[in-house]
């Protein structure tokens, strides 16, 4: 006999309850400080000026130039995959935070779990939406931007999104039953993101004596970024937003394949692990 | 075991006759297919895992090579039972027996790992009330999250919002952040959300003593207005008299297993009776082994020796019928108080309720040890558990010298004429008159 609770009429993914749970993420984000929202761009804000100083002024890193929008402005070129990452880093950390935060709701109700880390994600996005309009504004104002890649911008955030889900069902699922997974997975997040070219320019991957790539244990360093889902994320808003050109289909093709299978392993692991959440937790 | 059921009836039809036909029940305590089911459980089972280290984390289970050591306890072992559209459920049974895991499998929080379970209705649960409200958000939109969680449409709570914070007394604070509610005002708010959700079935786990009488009475009269409206109600409790009054039909489990199921009255009783041999049984053990120490005895400073015994055997007593009489008796020091001293005794219920307080009337002095004694030639109490106080006083009661609070415990056992419930037990004569 299969382990089944049915019920005659079974309801669908309870999209209002994703909403209201959205919501009170958002609206529970910021309660209580008196900058509210405005932490929202500060904190990416100051996140800039510390990169700039530190790797535009004293590393004297020197960005590619915008191609074809000309901007040839460090800050702009690192805002542009720095913002991308921080969504990332945001949604995965957040949805092990979504399960490991709401024991109670969880060990008390029925709902599909799942919905605390989308809520999560969703209400990242928001903040995320928040963030590149800004930039879209600051550009607009002091550089140029090409309104024409507006749309994919849009598909792209949503993309990362889902991408950083799958990431973040996978791992905050097992978190329920290693609770270590959780500072495992900051940990790897820091090296990732240096092992992502986030601050520092892909070029500084090729050795200047003799032109070619450096390698990790007997492995093409460019190898390895090609398999590196935040590499091309990270790249894809920098197409957008620093050279402001849409990129190619094959592109597009490479992340909506990385989508689509975390989402899937992702959901998979998150789904074996669901029925026990209530006990583990 | 198994000669109690029907010889023929070896292809069992329903899901309850099957369950309870395979732990050898009573015919009497078999509680038959409902004819309009709510909910179904199906031949369920729930094993927990018991952790043996505490330490869970990732190094301890590499270090292991395997995750951590755990052994299994059966929590709830192939219960079945249907619900009947419209009645009152009790869940019965002892802390531990696996009626809250029932209930829970039910919400579905918990899945059962064999059987199935068949729902047909929108549930609620009361079980942890005010699950999920958001501290920093006002309560008036904890409300609504509140209500989606449980399975409510916006445009729903919109309609009911009023009725929900009219009935939970919040009107002035709806807009306050719930983290400011007293811990009174969070559950009431809790339960007036999961109340008013419009459910088909409610589940209800020991919560019902929310708030303060008034917030109580309401319960009490919203649950009654379900029930009248057709509502299902599957109740947990091991309030045994609680449940016999609210429930139509009741299931009795001990160790994840049903021993009785059928009308209430029936299972309470049942239960009842199997407590009562099992004291009988352990008292006879205890005269056996020639234990001397009463349990039922105590000693303070002036007071030398409080105790209650059988009113014709003069042995401890800690449980009685309501026809049985008992003494209760102190002996204490009146040299060392220096005076004369009046007793009183006091029973109380154990939910502390005070059954009577009782009072000497004159005072003794009778060198270093004098006894008192108040002899109750019956104990007509309602079957339940009890606690007895002593105190000495002056003989104007203003000034008390000791007391001694529940120096006994004692439980009124069901005589075998049971037809009565509530807190006193007259004696009693009915006639066609």
């Amino acid at each position: 006999m299969t382990a089944t609770a049915r019920r005659r009429k079974r309801p669908d993914y309870p999209l209002e309850l994703l909403w209201n749970l959205t919501l009170r993420e958002l609206r529970g984000k910021y309660k209580r400080s008196i900058l509210g929202w405005g932490w929202s761009l500060l904190n990416p804000l100051v996140q800039l000026a510390v990169y700039s100083a530190v790797f535009g002024i004293l590393f004297k890193a020197t960005p590619p130039p915008g191609d074809p929008s000309g901007i040839h402005a460090y800050s702009f070129w690192l805002v542009s995959g720095l913002l991308a990452w921080n969504f990332h880093l945001n949604g995965v950390m957040g949805a092990i935070g979504s399960l490991a935060g709401n024991g109670n709701l969880i060990r008390k109700v029925y709902f599909p779990r799942s919905i605390l880390p989308f809520a999560t994600s969703l209400s990242w996005l928001v903040s995320f939406a928040i963030e590149i309009a800004a930039l879209i504004l600051i550009l607009a104002v002091f550089q140029t931007i090409n309104l024409a890649v507006l749309p994919l911008v849009v598909v792209a955030a949503v993309l990362l999104m889902l991408f950083s889900l799958g990431l973040g069902l996978l791992v905050s699922a097992v978190n329920v039953y290693f609770r270590d997974i959780e500072y495992l997975t900051q940990i790897a997040l820091q090296v990732w993101f240096f092992g992502t070219p986030i601050v520092y320019n892909e070029k500084l991957l090729t050795n200047p004596k003799t032109g070619l790539h450096y390698h990790l244990l007997g492995i093409d360093v460019l190898t390895i970024e090609k398999l590196n889902p935040m590499y091309h994320f990270t790249g894809l808003f920098r197409t957008l937003l620093y050279h402001q050109t849409w990129p190619t289909f094959g592109e597009i093709g490479v992340l909506v394949a990385f989508t689509a299978t975390s989402l899937l392993v992702g959901s998979i692991v998150f789904r074996r692990i669901e029925p026990r959440m209530a006990e583990e937790l | 075991m198994n000669a109690m059921t029907p010889p023929d009836d070896s292809r069992p039809t329903t899901p309850s006759e099957r369950g309870a036909a395979s732990h050898g029940l009573e015919p009497s305590l078999l509680l038959g297919p409902a004819k309009d089911p709510a909910i179904i459980v199906d031949h369920i089972s729930k094993k927990f895992r018991i952790y043996d280290e505490r330490n869970r984390s990732l190094k301890a289970a590499v270090m292991r090579g395997r995750r951590a050591r755990f052994q299994e306890f059966q929590a709830v072992d192939d219960v079945s039972f249907e619900v009947e559209r419209g009645t009152t459920f009790g869940l019965v049974g002892e802390n531990g027996c696996g009626k809250s895991t029932t209930l829970k499998c039910i919400t579905r929080t918990i899945r059962p790992e064999t059987g199935t379970i068949t729902v047909d209705g929108r549930m609620s649960a009361l079980l942890e009330l005010g699950a999920g409200f958001h501290p920093e958000l006002s309560g008036r939109e904890n409300v609504y999250l509140n209500a989606s969680i449980l399975g409510m449409r916006k445009r729903e709570v919109d309609a009911k919002l009023d009725e929900i914070v009219e009935f939970a007394g919040l009107e002035r604070f709806i807009d306050m952040p719930v983290k400011n509610y007293s811990s009174g005002m969070y559950v009431r708010l809790g339960f007036a959300v999961a109340i008013n959700v419009n459910p088909d079935i409610l589940l209800v786990d020991e919560v019902l003593a929310v708030g303060d009488e008034e917030f109580q009475r309401k319960c009490n009269e919203k649950f009654a207005t379900f029930r009248d409206a057709g509502g299902t109600i599957v109740v947990v409790s091991h309030g045994l008299e609680v449940m016999r009054d609210i429930c139509d039909h009741a299931v009795w489990l001990e160790h994840g297993r049903i021993t009785a199921s059928g009308t209430s009255g029936d299972v309470i009783d049942h239960y009842l009776d199997m407590v009562r041999s099992e004291r009988i049984e352990r008292a006879r053990e205890r005269i056996g082994d020639g234990a001397g120490a009463s349990p039922n005895a105590a000693t303070g400073t002036n007071i030398v020796r409080a105790e209650m015994l059988h009113a014709d055997t003069r042995d401890p007593v800690e449980s009685l019928t309501a026809t049985e009489g008992f003494v209760l008796r102190v002996t204490f020091d009146a040299e060392a108080v220096g005076e004369d001293v009046r007793t009183n005794f006091g029973i109380y219920r154990d939910d502390g309720q005070r059954v009577g307080s009782f009072n000497s009337g004159w005072s003794a002095a009778d060198g270093p040890l004098t006894t008192v004694e108040m002899v109750a030639p019956r104990c007509p109490l309602q079957p339940g558990t009890y606690a007895v106080n002593v105190a000495i006083h002056d003989h104007s009661m203003l000034q008390e010298f000791e007391r001694i609070d529940k120096f006994a415990r004692f439980e009124v056992l069901p005589s075998e004429d049971r037809h009565q419930s509530g807190m006193v037990d007259f004696s009693q004569i009915w006639r066609t008159a």
